[in-house]
């Protein structure tokens, strides 16, 4: 390009310089910059500022750090990164890395400080009004934390022009958190008042600071700022508690949840047979190992596999619960204790089987994108995705086992076994296929708690052991027999370990909540929901 | 008042009001009752008339929810649980004849006799201290006499009610509840025990609850009819067969 | 002869008990002649390693013993046996850590080891007094029999049974487990209680010590046989069988069936105690896996394989499931947790009185078969 043509991009551009719509290409404002003066660079500066685009505020950006040279020969504007061995450059419009080059290859557009000034208010300018939300929010992030007081002008124009409730909401902050560091005791004053109406944890450091500058030249005029202020930080210290609680209880509950999946089955067995079923947790293992293989099996549908798992894990660990009840269980009716121990020997060669299968060591199993990832709720509490869903699918569980048993009629036939099983049999119920079906399905909602559980811990041949004995706790504190006292004591245990391990440690929740279970059956030995009276007698 | 003191004169047994409540469910609802010494008392009902609990509250395996439980007259049952209430001199067999299969007879009977029944006692016990006159004559009286080294769980079943009851009187408790003594007895079988338990009664109080009406009848005392957790009427057998009531909630026409 | 006079009487004409204590005493006795005076090359030699495996199998034997008192006699399925069984270990390797005095690592007269290494400065209070060998054996049988009957006051006098005591027993394993694995409780951590030098001077390594801890253990599952065999046998004992098969009528009867209980309970977690101290010198390691449930668990099937309620039948499974362990665990490691697992089937499905069991209804056929080739 000579020099003729540049000076006519100039000229041009002088013109143009308050009308947007005629809002130059990228290429050539890039090509004005390697030799204009500084007070050309402010116009081109001004001028990139207006494309709004992601590409011309990177561009600023880079220009604002001093990463922006140009190359000697060819005059073409890129991107230089120093390294030990020379400059890595990287194309601006391509992004595409270049090449390597020594320092004298290439030269930095410089900057005065006055210029400098200048690009940063024009990257919050321009990235504040972009077309896109994320860079605008993300923008106004930048700002909050800045402390460049001098941007308040270009954050309230963006106020004005924001649609986006989100979005606003943020630069709203951000105006907040500037009037703060201005010197107008008004505009503090209205930030301190948003600030109480809007708690955010990272607005309390920035509070605290304001309370510090007053504390060091205190006087009457400041006094009622200063209590304001301090009334606006112990607001937001009693929120975050608050979320804090919150959280914690969504922390319990998602593992009352998981505690629940995993014991509800076992709670199902132990209440129609009387029969405790160790080999449970390697039902559980069964459905995760499922898991594992269907997102083998369909590698494309990964985004799908859980959905495909369960029907499979209920399936699979349905039918190994039926072959473990017509092999070995129905042999022992009446002798629970020996049954426990027949099904503990299940368990070893279950986990054995899984170890030569799939190898002792753990296998991966993969999240799908839509179990990952937070839900904001308010600034101080977001919540995972992964949490959530399983929270709502074992409710779901929940619901359709009560619908399976009180509305069909294997259900009603479980049931009846369940409160009286000579009466039961009397009455024509065949006790033996009801017990093939009661342990299938109990075996089979393992399956499907192994599912979420793939998604929440270690898929590997000691998945079901760790899970037993929270199983046990669960169901005998609960009380047996009763749905509704398994979901309880799952939540309650759940909660009361969650809300526990900041005060002791997880370790020593987990040692307290065994102790109170413990005591509890002293207190209750039938559980909390226990039937009394004669029913209770007949099902000893 | 001094009405309820006037009925616990002369009792050893005296069931006052007593209510218990199953989470909503009253299996005994105001019940009373009295027994006199050394007499035969029958309890009869219909299922779920409340005889096994009314039973139960006697011997301290249920609280009353509401009423008490007075023994000679004097001892307030509802503090006591249920070996303590052993020890004051009452007595249980259970429904379902419950003996110790393994042991053989003599043992049945000598876990029965064995008076000081703490741990440290029975661990230095030693065999020559045993009751045996008291032994022998309740295996005699039992009619077990000529098994009594045989393992119990090889005795027929009304052997095994016999033997039970047998365990009961080595217990020398002064009142004993029984609770359907002659269930799956044959028809000889019951008759003996319906002549043993009268004869017991010359020195011991007997509350009897049985469903066989022919072996009520056969014991020639007062019978009370219990029907949803209270008395439906008191009375001897023929009168009891005239009573309306009676014969339209158990007896049948 | 005065002993097997004293025998007679304690055994009272009880045969297989008798025989049993007889072959007790030959292994003693032939066990440390086997390894002082065969020559090494003959096969008939038993090195030092193999005395102390020995040892082992006896500590064993005692803990299915312990159990077998209060499942087999009382009805009593505890799943947490080897808590008891680790707390003595844990009290005899507490004494075995300081007697390693300034020989440790770090040369501390005082502090073991891993508590130098975590920066401690202080003994913890529950390590005082270890350093006395009177006072740790009174631990050994004092921690595990005064937790027992805590956890038994409480859990009998509610009248826990069946199948819920059972999981609490696990659960209260499980729980001490986790306990023992946090560096500070003070009890080794993760690694546990290790590297031992000697026992009442005498250092762990020689044949002789080897020998006496063998012996030791000889006499300890001895006496602790012929203890439960007097209690078995008494009136005690009787009423504790008779607990076991209808716990109702005793009650009836006017026993305290909760007193029972505690005591058989009590006396077992002391035995079990008592196992596990003397398992830690002849093994030289305690850690916290021995709290593990697994091995709680696997006390059980060794007790239900040789016959539950029968006290030598306890011990011979306990010698047998672990000669198997060893044999397996060296030559087929995948195998041995298909086969352990095949033993819990097989045995409560096709052998509920146990091997014993077996034995005692195979020779009531055979005689059976002789009457009845003699009419």
């Amino acid at each position: 390009m000579n020099k003729f043509a540049k000076l006519l991009v100039i000229i041009f551009m002088f013109l143009n310089i308050n009308n947007d719509s005629f809002a130059q290409n990228i290429d050539e404002l890039l090509a004005a910059l390697p030799s204009a003066k500084f007070s050309e660079k402010e116009v081109l500066v001004s001028k990139l500022g207006d494309l709004k685009t992601e590409t011309s505020i990177k561009v600023l950006k880079s220009l604002e750090k001093g990463t922006l040279y140009f190359l000697r020969s060819s005059k073409k504007v890129i991107y230089a990164d120093k390294t030990e061995e020379g400059y890595i450059l990287t194309d601006i419009l391509t992004s595409e890395i270049i090449g390597k080059v020594k320092k004298k290859k290439i030269k930095r557009i410089s900057l005065n400080n006055k210029l400098r000034k200048f690009t940063r208010t024009i990257i919050a300018k321009s990235s504040l009004l972009s077309q896109k939300p994320h860079i605008r929010i993300h923008s106004a992030k930048v700002i909050f934390g800045s402390r460049s007081v001098e941007l308040l002008p270009i954050i309230n124009e963006a106020l004005k022009k924001e649609t986006n409730d989100k979005v606003k909401k943020q630069i709203e902050m951000t105006q907040a958190r500037l009037w703060l560091l201005t010197e107008d005791k008004k505009l503090q004053e209205q930030s301190l008042d948003y600030f109480s109406n809007n708690t955010d944890p990272k607005v309390q450091s920035v509070i605290n600071e304001f309370i510090q500058n007053l504390d060091t030249e205190k006087n009457d005029s400041n006094l009622l700022m200063y209590n304001k202020a301090i009334s606006v930080v112990k607001k937001i210290e009693s929120d975050i508690k608050f979320f804090k609680l919150i959280e914690n209880l969504f922390f319990g509950l998602s593992l009352g949840s998981i505690l629940f999946l995993a014991s509800v089955g076992l709670a199902i067995t132990f209440g129609v047979m009387g029969v405790i079923n160790l080999a449970h947790g390697e039902m559980i293992m069964i459905g995760a190992y499922t898991t594992y293989v269907t997102q083998l099996a369909f590698p494309n549908l990964i985004e799908y596999s859980l959905m495909i798992s369960l029907p499979f894990a209920f399936i699979v660990a349905g039918l190994v619960g039926i072959i473990i009840e017509r092999g070995v269980i129905r042999y022992l009716y009446g002798r629970p204790l020996e049954t426990l121990l027949a099904t503990f020997g299940i368990s070893l060669i279950l986990q054995q089987l899984v170890r030569s299968i799939f190898s002792p060591i753990n296998r991966p199993v993969i999240t799908p994108n839509w179990m990952s990832g937070m839900f904001e709720i308010h600034p101080a509490l977001s919540l995972s995705y992964g949490r959530l869903y399983i929270i709502i699918f074992s409710i779901t569980v929940f619901v359709a086992l009560l619908a399976i048993l009180s509305k069909t009629h294997v259900g009603i036939q479980i049931r009846a076994v369940m409160q009286n099983r000579s009466m039961a049999r009397a009455m024509g119920i065949k006790t033996g296929w009801i017990d093939s079906m009661t342990f299938g399905l109990g075996s089979g909602i393992a399956g499907i708690a192994g599912v979420a559980l793939s998604q929440i811990t270690n898929v590997g041949p000691n998945l079901g052991q760790n899970y037993i004995i929270d199983c046990f706790m669960v169901v005998v504190f609960g009380g047996v027999g009763n749905l509704w006292g398994t979901l309880t004591g799952a939540f309650l245990i759940g909660i009361g370990n969650k809300f526990l391990e900041p005060f002791s440690g997880a370790v020593l929740a987990k040692i307290i909540t065994l102790i109170f279970v413990i005591l509890f059956i002293q207190k209750r030995p039938r559980g909390m929901f226990a039937l009394k009276g004669r029913a209770s007698e007949i099902n000893q | 008042m001094n009405n309820s003191q006037f009925n616990t004169r002369r009792s050893i047994l005296y069931v006052d009001g007593v209510t218990v409540d199953f989470d909503g469910f009253k299996a005994l609802n105001g019940l009373s009752f009295i027994a006199v010494p050394n007499t035969i008392q029958a309890i009869v009902g219909p299922n779920g008339a409340g005889k096994t609990t009314f039973m139960d509250v006697v011997t301290g395996r249920t609280r009353p929810t509401q009423g008490r439980v007075i023994f000679k007259e004097s001892i307030d049952l509802s503090r006591y649980d249920e070996t303590a209430i052993v020890g004051l001199g009452i007595a249980r067999k259970f429904q379902r004849p419950s003996i110790f299969p393994e042991h053989d007879v003599l043992k049945n009977l000598e876990l029965a006799v064995f008076k000081r029944k703490d741990i440290l006692n029975s661990f230095f016990f030693r065999k020559k201290n045993l009751n045996n006159k008291l032994l022998g004559d309740v295996a005699n009286k039992i009619g077990l006499g000529s098994v009594i080294n045989e393992k119990a769980g090889s005795l027929s079943h009304g052997q095994k009610q016999w033997l039970e009851i047998g365990m009961l009187l080595a217990q020398e408790c002064e009142v004993l509840m029984l609770d359907e003594p002659v269930a799956g007895m044959t028809d000889e079988e019951t008759k003996k025990t319906s002549s043993l338990l009268r004869d017991i009664s010359k020195e011991r109080t007997l509350i009897v609850i049985e469903h066989d009406i022919d072996f009520v009848d056969s014991l020639k005392c007062p019978v009370t009819v219990l029907n949803e957790g209270s008395v439906l009427a008191v009375g001897s057998m023929k009168e009891l067969k005239k009573n309306k009531s009676v014969i339209d909630v158990y007896l049948g026409r | 002869m005065m002993r097997s006079n004293f025998l007679s009487n304690l055994l009272k004409g009880d045969l297989r008990a008798k025989i049993f204590i007889y072959l007790l005493i030959f292994a003693g006795v032939i066990v440390p002649l086997l390894n002082l005076y065969t020559p090494e090359d003959n096969f008939l030699h038993l090195t030092d390693y193999h005395v102390a495996l020995f040892g082992k199998y006896l500590t064993y034997g005692l803990l299915a013993l312990s159990l077998d008192l209060i499942w087999g006699y009382c009805g009593i399925l505890s799943l947490g046996h080897g808590a008891f069984f680790a707390l003595g270990g844990y009290c005899m390797g507490m004494h075995l850590m300081r007697e390693i005095g300034v020989r440790g690592v770090y040369g501390d007269p005082i502090l073991p080891d891993f508590m130098v290494f975590l920066n401690w400065s202080e003994l913890p209070l529950a390590w005082y007094g270890f350093d006395h060998l009177g006072y740790a054996l009174f631990m050994v049988i004092f921690v595990p029999a005064f937790l027992a009957f805590v956890f038994g006051w409480f859990a009998f006098k509610s009248r826990v049974t069946g199948v819920y005591f059972s999981i609490i027993t696990q659960a209260m394993t499980f729980a001490l487990m986790l306990a023992f694995f946090q560096n500070d409780l003070g009890f080794g951590g993760n690694n546990g209680l290790t590297d031992f030098k000697d026992i009442m001077g005498f250092s762990l390594q020689d044949t002789t010590t080897k020998i006496f801890l063998f012996c030791s253990s000889v006499v300890a599952l001895g006496l602790g046989f012929i203890v439960s065999n007097k209690f078995i046998k008494s009136h005690a004992g009787i009423v504790t069988t008779a607990v076991r098969d209808q716990e109702d009528r005793v009650r009836f009867l006017g026993y305290r069936v909760e007193y029972y209980k505690l005591s058989a309970f009590v006396v077992s977690a002391a035995l079990a105690g008592v196992a596990g101290a003397l398992y830690v010198p002849q093994v030289g390691i305690i850690n916290p896996g021995e709290f593990a449930p697994l091995k709680s668990i696997e006390v059980v099937v060794w007790v239900a394989l040789g016959g539950r309620g029968t006290l030598y039948g306890a011990i011979i499974g306990g010698i047998l499931v672990n000669l198997a362990k060893s044999f397996f665990t060296v030559n087929f490691p995948e195998i041995w947790l298909f086969f352990l697992g095949g033993l819990f089937v097989l045995v409560t499905i096709f052998l509920p009185r146990g091997v014993i069991g077996l034995f005692a209804d195979l020779i009531k056929y055979f005689k059976s078969k002789k009457l009845k080739t003699n009419e």
